[in-house]
């Protein structure tokens, strides 16, 4: 493609080299003006990379980048601002205790001619651009007291206010709710109908089909293509981004559950603030079952899963495995009788980033033989163990055994917490939010290893945020609400609408049981 | 240039980079306060090793900080901060004191008992910081440094109870000989002993005229010791899995409460070690009233610094810092500059080692500079 001024950003032949990793191997990318351009490549892919470098975070190893046909040097996020380029992370960059506005204008302060802070006209400026662009954002509130939907807004706003025509957007979706997602597209289509350019960084195929005007793709570090997302289907961008044909749909055969492993009888459980969280609940899971529990967050999943491995004290009820009662025990306990869990925070309770992979996979077994002789920790069986889980759950790259956790992408540090997990041979396997962070690739990897892990015969719990999800993979799905199971469905009973409504807290209409 | 980043990026070089620096500001500050830094360090150095006393005293006087500084680099594997090894060094200090004064056992019962005593004593001060941090969640930083002003307060109670204290000194009786732990204290004394040492005159003069003891052997033993627990024992692993992930540890079943505790009781068993070492190992064998806090436990923290954490490189940082505080002396005596220039001089070291992050980031600098270069 020509350099041209019809591009509000083009890239040529970007590399980046992080040690002995390519990171980015000659990648171009061409942003048309005015649009919505999504950016689509799995965890490590080398898209955030690209974008960092586009934002002058990091410095390319080579390669030109053009803004509106001109060639141009960006050295740092203040040469990206001044030519127009604003980004949006992760994670928020925001101060806790000041309002909307305040965050806003917070290093572009409105002053008057003594030097004073002129907050009226401060507000009158960010109000326009809220109007203009139908944001919903109470510009007087408390980052604080805003959902995280809201704060997410705010630093959309932050770059708009300094005069910021093309944002980049990355992994926006990862923290929204399904809601607040599509408040969002509807917020990047009124910026882009303004005139604003938006590259979105993601690695969720619905998005793109819903939003995007474009679509690069990038695997490896490769330019791999450029398409139109409205007239591909997801199977073949899946396929694009990980270079293997992808099935998006879970296969499995009909359940066979047996005999009852795991029961909860009418546990209540209070959260962090001493307020009931979970509410007489009752549930049975049976080997060779996948147990699903939907819900929107902050109905009790959390304290549910730390009362049964114990992290959290159960006021009333009890849990059972295997016929004996486990609840205020310990962690270490819960581990004996065989339940494993795959938290879903992995870097805050999966694994010790700073441990070696192979220290990582033997976290809940170093105590005892055959990994620690007398209180000596064995290396030599250690090594082996770890080689031998690295190789059979396919972790990436097989030659990090001795390098820390921290360096693996999100899907293969998924991948060694199941190796760990499932090695633990569990009578009960819990997988909260197995997925959440993962590309297609690493979810459908993860999913197989669940139904895998029931054909065994074991007993699994599949606790998810992402209804699609819980739907596809259990056989048996329950509706978590205010704490309490409002009804319980065999997966080909289940349908998406009863489900939906009684995540919201309506009535059950049709008693499925 | 590859190579130049990858030694840049090593530990040590950070360490020998800030060491370098310090000379250097030091130098600087001597010579605007009109000293010749040559001179002054040229008298630092002759007073660590221009005789077999000098080294022999910079050897006892580097034990004991050593062990101060393993014990704040133990805790500091489990994420704590133990701030409190002065305090934990001075309750072993009288704990042997008291009984070195009063048990009345032959040398291989009593030296045993005295040196169990101290890190148990030390042990128990750590331990309640770390309790009352796994209890009560109490910051180990709060709870450390009132520990270290009641022993600092406690000590001089006791040194002035009549039943301990030394009519017409400042300090308490001193212990035993019995619980001396000076290298063969009767031979060196006894005829045949003065014939053998009169051959061997650098010998003579380390055996006679300096306190040399055990301490330095027990610190690098403990060193190893320390090194070996962290890296190759299950309880090491433990530890060092609550110090860098605390919610992991604790999600992979272990129990992080009494993992703080223990962690603090080791790293208070230690500092009562060195407590234990100052004084069986060294004159005058007692306690004396405390105008201010001797620093043994505090140069521990920068020992730790200075060595980054690691066991054997504790070593190495506190022979550095006890040569430094003994030849400092020499540096007063011969050249007239105050010895608070090795206190700045330390200072700067613990100040640029902070700054080695800045170093390894400029190695990286330096790599892709490099690399840039061969394409």
């Amino acid at each position: 493609m020509q350099i041209s001024d019809k591009y509000a950003v083009q890239m040529r032949g970007i590399v980046k080299t992080f040690g002995s990793l390519r990171a980015l191997d000659h990648v171009d990318l061409d942003v048309r003006k005015g649009t919505i351009h999504a950016l689509l490549g799995e965890n490590g892919a080398g898209k955030s990379t690209l974008m960092n470098i586009l934002y002058g975070l990091y410095q390319a190893d080579g390669g030109e980048i053009y803004r509106n046909g001109k060639r141009v040097r960006i050295k740092g996020p203040n040469d990206a601002i001044r030519l127009g380029i604003g980004m949006v992370h992760q994670h928020f960059m925001l101060v806790e205790n000041f309002t909307v506005t305040e965050n806003v204008i917070l290093g572009r302060e409105v002053t008057n001619s003594l030097g004073v802070l002129d907050m009226k006209r401060a507000r009158e400026d960010v109000r326009r651009i809220v109007e203009k662009y139908g944001f919903q954002v109470d510009l007087d509130a408390k980052i604080e007291d805003i959902s995280v939907g809201m704060q997410q807004r705010v630093e959309i706003l932050k770059a708009l206010y300094r005069g910021v025509d093309v944002l980049i957007l990355d992994e926006p979706t990862a923290v929204l709710t399904p809601q607040e997602t599509n408040d969002l597209i509807g917020i990047m289509r009124n910026l882009a109908a303004g005139g604003k350019t938006i590259i979105l960084i993601t690695h969720k195929l619905k998005e793109i089909k819903q939003s995007s005007d474009a679509c690069t793709i990038i695997r490896r570090g490769k330019l791999i293509d450029t398409v139109n997302p409205q007239t591909v289907d997801e199977e073949t961008l899946a396929a694009k981004m990980v270079g293997h044909p992808v099935r998006l749909v879970v296969e499995k055969t009909p359940a066979q559950p047996k005999d009852a492993v795991f029961e909860i009888d009418r546990l209540s459980v209070r959260d962090k603030r001493g307020l009931p969280a979970v509410k007489d609940l009752s549930l049975k899971i049976h080997r060779g079952e996948i147990f699903g529990i939907a819900g929107v967050d902050g109905n009790g999943q959390n304290e549910l899963v730390e009362a049964i491995t114990c992290l959290a004290r159960a006021e009333s009820g009890t849990i059972k495995i295997n016929g004996e009662e486990i609840q205020n025990t310990t962690p270490q306990n819960v581990i004996r009788h065989k339940i494993s869990t795959i938290p879903s925070d992995r870097q805050r309770h999966g694994l010790v980033l700073d441990f070696s992979c192979e220290q990582n996979t033997i976290l809940e077994k170093y105590r005892s033989g055959p990994f620690s002789r007398r209180g000596v920790l064995q290396n030599g069986k250690i090594a082996a163990y770890a080689e031998k889980l690295i190789r059979e759950y396919d972790v990436r790259p097989s030659t990090c055994a001795l390098q820390p956790a921290r360096s693996l992408s999100g899907g293969n540090q998924q991948k060694l917490i199941i190796a760990r997990e499932i090695s633990n041979e569990p009578d009960l396997l819990i997988a909260v939010q197995p997925t959440r962070g993962l590309d297609v690739g690493a979810i459908e990897y993860v999913h197989k290893m669940l139904v895998h892990e029931r054909d065994a015969g074991k007993a699994v719990l599949l606790i998810s945020l992402e209804l699609d999800e819980v739907l596809s993979v259990s056989d048996t799905i329950a509706v978590l609400y205010g704490g309490s199971i409002l009804g319980t469905f065999r997966q080909d009973q289940a349908d998406e609408k009863t489900i939906g409504l009684l995540m919201a807290g309506g009535k059950q209409h049709a008693v499925n049981g | 240039m590859r190579l130049t980043a990858k030694i840049l990026k090593k530990p040590i070089t950070s360490a020998l980079i800030a060491i370098v620096c310090g000379f250097l500001v030091a130098a600087v500050v001597l010579a605007a306060a009109g000293y010749n830094p040559w001179q002054a360090f040229g008298a630092l150095f002759s007073g660590m090793f221009a005789r077999p006393k000098y080294i022999s005293n910079v050897l006892i006087k580097a034990a004991p900080i050593i062990l101060t500084g393993l014990s704040v680099a133990f805790a500091y594997k489990t994420s704590l901060f133990n701030i409190g090894a002065e305090g934990q060094y001075i309750v072993s200090a009288i704990v042997v004191t008291l009984l070195g004064i009063r048990l009345n056992l032959p040398a291989p019962l009593l030296i045993p008992v005295l040196l169990a005593a101290g890190m148990l004593a030390g042990g128990v001060w750590g331990g309640l910081v770390g309790l009352l941090k796994a209890k009560y969640g109490i910051h180990e930083v709060i709870t450390s440094i009132m520990l270290n002003w009641i022993a600092f307060y406690l000590s001089n109670y006791i040194v002035n109870l009549p039943a301990f204290h030394q009519p017409d000194s400042t300090g308490t009786y001193p212990i035993r000989e019995s619980g001396y732990i000076m290298l063969l204290p009767n031979w060196k004394r006894s005829p045949q002993g003065m014939a053998a040492l009169s051959r061997i005159p650098w010998l003579r003069e380390v055996m006679m005229r300096t306190d040399v003891n055990f301490g330095i052997l027990i610190a690098v033993f403990m060193a190893v010791l320390v090194g070996f627990v962290l890296y190759r024992t299950a309880k090491g692993f433990e530890l060092r899995a609550v110090g860098f992930n605390r919610d992991a540890a604790q999600f992979a079943g272990i129990d992080v409460g009494r993992s703080l505790l223990e962690s603090m009781l080791i790293s208070g068993a230690l500092s009562g070690l060195a407590g234990c070492v100052a004084i069986m190992g060294a004159a005058p064998h007692n306690i004396s009233t405390l105008a201010a806090f001797e620093n043994n436990g505090f140069n521990g923290l920068s020992v730790a610094f200075i060595a980054g954490g690691s066991p054997v490189g504790c070593i190495f940082a506190g022979l550095l810092f006890g040569g430094f505080l003994y030849g400092g002396q020499t540096v007063q005596a011969d050249v007239g500059a105050p010895s608070e220039i090795i206190n700045i001089m330390m200072g700067t070291i613990v100040f640029f080692m902070a700054l080695s992050k800045l170093i390894s980031t400029l190695a990286d600098r330096l790599a892709k500079g490099s690399a840039l270069h061969a394409e």
